[in-house]
């Protein structure tokens, strides 16, 4: 770079030379603008790709703080007996419901207020909270107990139902857990044997046909596969273990579907790994008699598995980021089950039938997809960076 | 392990000899065998397991393709309101009427509200003959696809298909349908299947990724020139490097949830066209061609800057210090002679960027494509549609029918893609022979 940059300066300043024969001639740099115009410019280009992360991170992080941080109002049954004066401090409250503690926030009307102490049947409240007017209200006005939605809730509930404050997103991650496992139970096997074939035994032409063929798999748009599986593999699974088994939309179908979308990257990874390894340690396998089976399955492959190791785990995130064939095939409606032949819907799933309609903002279905989004984009990167270490660290150098 | 048993390594013996009769010691206990019949058999179908798998893959897209094919042609069962034959004037058929006739046709079978509303709408005297017969067609006669059968039921199984027509709808007539033909391209979208058109998701299509084209491409050969011509091996560079390359693998869906925050939302007086006054008051609310066309940009940058700078790598060195030696700047080095002979693979990846942005779905359905959209777009800030929205949209319907217009729709959008992979082999070849 450094000789570059001389050889700019000297032939710069030749050209100048006739003119200014009898002058020192000036071997600086000569400031060109144009020239530091044009590479801020580009550098700008490249500063863009970090600020789309950045932009990720954070409409992703504010939106779900807005989720975590929203206040749920639930019907504690409670109602007050007495009339309460804009004044007054002390709530007279009715016999059942949920218990409200010192700490709570209770909405009245419009007006919340804050639970200093409670004791049975009486309660005594700050007035007024979170910009509200202390008002009037009228006896038997009904209470309402304020809650937030808690990590543990969001991370453990086995409800995910914002609308009616069931913030539990076990559900969602399950059937994404289901769909990726089957994915990855069809591409492995599938995609590591195609691997080893076109590698080790297939011939150039043969290579030629199939590796192509294999590439247009992946080419194929993601809605279209969707149509596949809720029109092919449906009806296949329902003819082989029958309806009354497998329902119409069933996570099954997406996750085999999904397993042959990520095929080609499995394999088409898992060959650059295996022929990566050298042919030295081929030949001297087969100096010692071994079979093509045996110089494939316990040479080359223990050699090249650090680049198979990240083919599987990109395949991975791949699949738990696909979200067209689980939102056609697998189902709408969150649906708590292991069950592969049911529906149940996805993460991606829900996020795109949620957004699919006309949504307000500041609905707490849009706080909601953010949070899931945020989840989500956290696994695949959490994916794609081991796949990375992964290769980098456990790289087998041969000379 | 080996190299341990080797008699040479072992001091102990004093010939050598020892370690080998040991080793034979050994073998007598155990006797050597080499399996040899049953590892190749083993061998054998290893490799039979290991092309079944690459064939699987083949067999798959075969089984899609049929699939699509399947549905989207076939015998259906269509059932007319008023059957054609009474509408006869002057013992000619409808088909063959002249356009006086089929007003005439129209004046004694509509409504008289309903025609007078037709009239003042668009005098038929303006009317060619053709709209005035597809008015009679769709008002009069009114023809409704009752049931459908794929193509190779009704190659293999015709017969009794048409004995279950005739006995399920008696006054139905048959006919072999192909859902897609030329009508399907150029009429809008509708809510009935028979006259369904995917005429506005192709423009919303084209017109979205014409501006993806015209804000990811130059962005993205820009900032791989930056990566491979400027940058220095410092944090900042290295961190764009590895942030790239984790942005490749971010789910496009999560772009999506990007678009509807910042160019939907926060951005909605620029992409709704409300700064500049050009807003369609119907639309103003930011779910717009150019959210879409951004968030499909910022989903295909990684691609395109990765594929640029092994293009751009590719180029030999002797070819900047040459341009360097004639005392070239850098820029112009770059401009002149870096790029002309980078351009083949750099349009390769780009074309490769836009086929993955024109399948694209999740995204676009978060950011708010419109499902149902009967207006051609008109510009950057018109509401739109696109292709695999109304795949989708139709997919996703109970009912059957669409299933077939939706397979027709996924054929032309795999001959769009088919389309557009084939101009980047010829691009690639025409250029990659001038250079």
């Amino acid at each position: 770079m450094q000789d570059e940059t001389a050889l700019e300066s000297r032939a710069g300043s030749m050209a100048a030379m006739p003119v200014a024969a009898e002058a020192p001639i000036d071997l600086r740099k000569r400031p060109r603008i144009r020239e530091a115009a044009i590479q801020g410019f580009l550098f700008l280009c490249g500063v863009l790709s970090i600020l789309t992360t950045l932009g990720i991170v954070f409409e992703l992080g504010r939106e779900s703080l807005g989720f975590f941080a929203r206040q749920v109002w639930e019907d504690s049954n409670k109602a007050l007996t007495v009339a309460l004066a804009p004044h007054a401090t002390e709530l007279s409250l009715s016999r059942g419901g949920s218990g409200i503690q010192a700490g709570d926030l209770v909405r009245v009307e419009n007006e919340v207020v804050l639970v200093e102490a409670a004791t049975g049947q009486l309660a005594t409240v700050v007035r007024g909270r979170q910009g509200t007017q202390a008002v009037t209200h009228p006896a038997n006005t009904a209470l309402f107990l304020g809650r937030g939605v808690s990590l543990i809730e969001f991370f453990t509930g086995t409800r995910w139902s914002p609308q009616i404050g069931q913030f539990g997103i076990l559900p969602l991650v399950t059937a994404t857990l289901v769909t990726s496992l089957i994915a990855m139970l069809v591409a492995l096997p599938l995609g590591l044997s195609a691997a080893i074939y076109l590698s080790e035994y297939a011939s150039e032409p043969a290579r030629k046909i199939l590796k192509p063929i294999l590439e247009v798999l992946s080419g194929v748009p993601t809605v279209v596969y969707g149509y596949f599986a809720l029109t092919f593999m449906t009806p296949l699974l329902r003819g082989i273990f029958g309806a009354n088994t497998v329902q119409i939309y069933n996570m099954a179908s997406a996750g085999l579907v999904i397993g042959i979308l990520i095929l080609p990257l499995v394999s088409s990874m898992s060959e650059d790994a295996l022929s990566a390894v050298p042919r030295s340690l081929r030949e001297a396998a087969y100096a010692m008699g071994a079979t093509k089976l045996e110089v494939a399955v316990k040479v080359v492959v223990p050699a090249a598995l650090s680049g198979i190791a990240a083919a599987f785990i990109l395949a991975m995130s791949r699949a738990v980021g696909e979200t067209m064939i689980v939102a056609i095939a697998a189902g709408q409606g969150p649906n708590f089950t292991f069950n592969p032949f049911r529906s149940a819907e996805t993460m991606t799933g829900h996020m795109v039938r949620i957004s699919g309609g006309d949504l307000s903002y500041d609905s707490i279905d849009y706080n909601s997809i953010f949070a899931i989004g945020l989840l989500l984009f956290l696994i695949t990167l959490l994916l794609n960076i081991i796949s990375q270490r992964i290769v980098r660290r456990f790289r087998e150098v041969y000379d | 392990m080996a190299r341990n048993q080797h008699p040479v390594g072992r001091s102990s013996s004093p010939d050598g000899r020892r370690p080998a009769l040991e080793r034979s010691e050994g073998s007598l206990t155990e006797p050597f065998t080499n399996n040899l019949l049953s590892r190749h058999r083993s061998a054998r179908v290893g490799q039979m397991l290991f092309l079944v798998s690459t064939i699987v893959g083949i067999v798959v897209l075969t089984a899609l393709l049929f699939n699509i094919v399947n549905s989207a042609f076939g015998l259906a069962a269509v059932q007319d309101k008023v059957d054609p034959t009474t509408l006869v004037r002057d013992a000619v058929l409808i088909e063959h009427q002249t356009k006086e006739q089929l007003v005439q046709v129209l004046e004694d079978n509509l409504k008289p509200a309903v025609f007078q509303t037709l009239k003042t709408g668009k005098p038929f005297e303006q009317r060619s003959h053709k709209e005035v017969y597809d008015l009679v067609v769709d008002r009069v006669v009114q023809p409704e696809v009752k049931q459908t059968w794929p193509l190779f039921d009704s190659l293999l199984h015709r017969q009794q298909i048409l004995a279950g027509i005739a006995q399920e709808y008696p006054g139905a007539r048959v006919q072999f349908l192909s859902w897609i033909d030329a009508r399907f391209l150029v009429t809008p979208q509708s809510s009935q299947v028979e006259r369904a058109g995917v005429r506005t998701a192709i423009l919303g299509s084209l017109w979205t990724i014409a501006l993806t084209i015209a804000i990811a491409f130059p962005v993205g050969v820009c900032a791989a020139i930056y990566l491979e011509e400027y940058a220095r091996d410092n944090w900042v560079s290295r961190l764009i490097r590895t942030n790239i390359n984790n942005l490749g693998g971010v789910p496009s869906i999560i772009y999506g949830m990007l678009g509807l925050a910042i160019f939907v939302r926060a951005l909605q007086s620029l992409t709704s066209g409300t700064l500049f006054g050009l807003a369609d008051p119907t639309t103003a609310n930011g779910r717009t061609i150019l959210s879409a066309g951004l968030t499909l940009a910022l989903l295909i940058l990684p691609v395109i800057i990765i594929n640029s700078r092994e293009a751009i790598r590719a180029v030999p060195g002797s070819l900047r210090e040459a341009s360097f030696g004639l005392g070239a700047t850098k820029w112009q080095t770059v401009w002149a002679h870096v790029l002309p002979s980078a351009l083949p693979g750099i349009l390769t990846g780009t074309i490769l960027a836009i086929s993955r942005a024109i399948g694209e779905t999740a995204p676009l359905v978060v950011i708010g494509a419109s499902t149902f959209i009967n207006k051609d777009p008109s510009g950057p800030f018109s509401k739109f549609t696109t292709l695999p929205i109304q795949i989708y949209q139709w997919t996703a319907r109970p009912q059957a029918e669409f299933r077939n217009i939706a397979a027709a729709a996924i054929i032309v959008l795999l001959v769009l893609l088919l389309a557009l992979n084939a101009t980047a082999i010829l691009l690639r070849n025409r250029y990659s022979r001038r250079v």
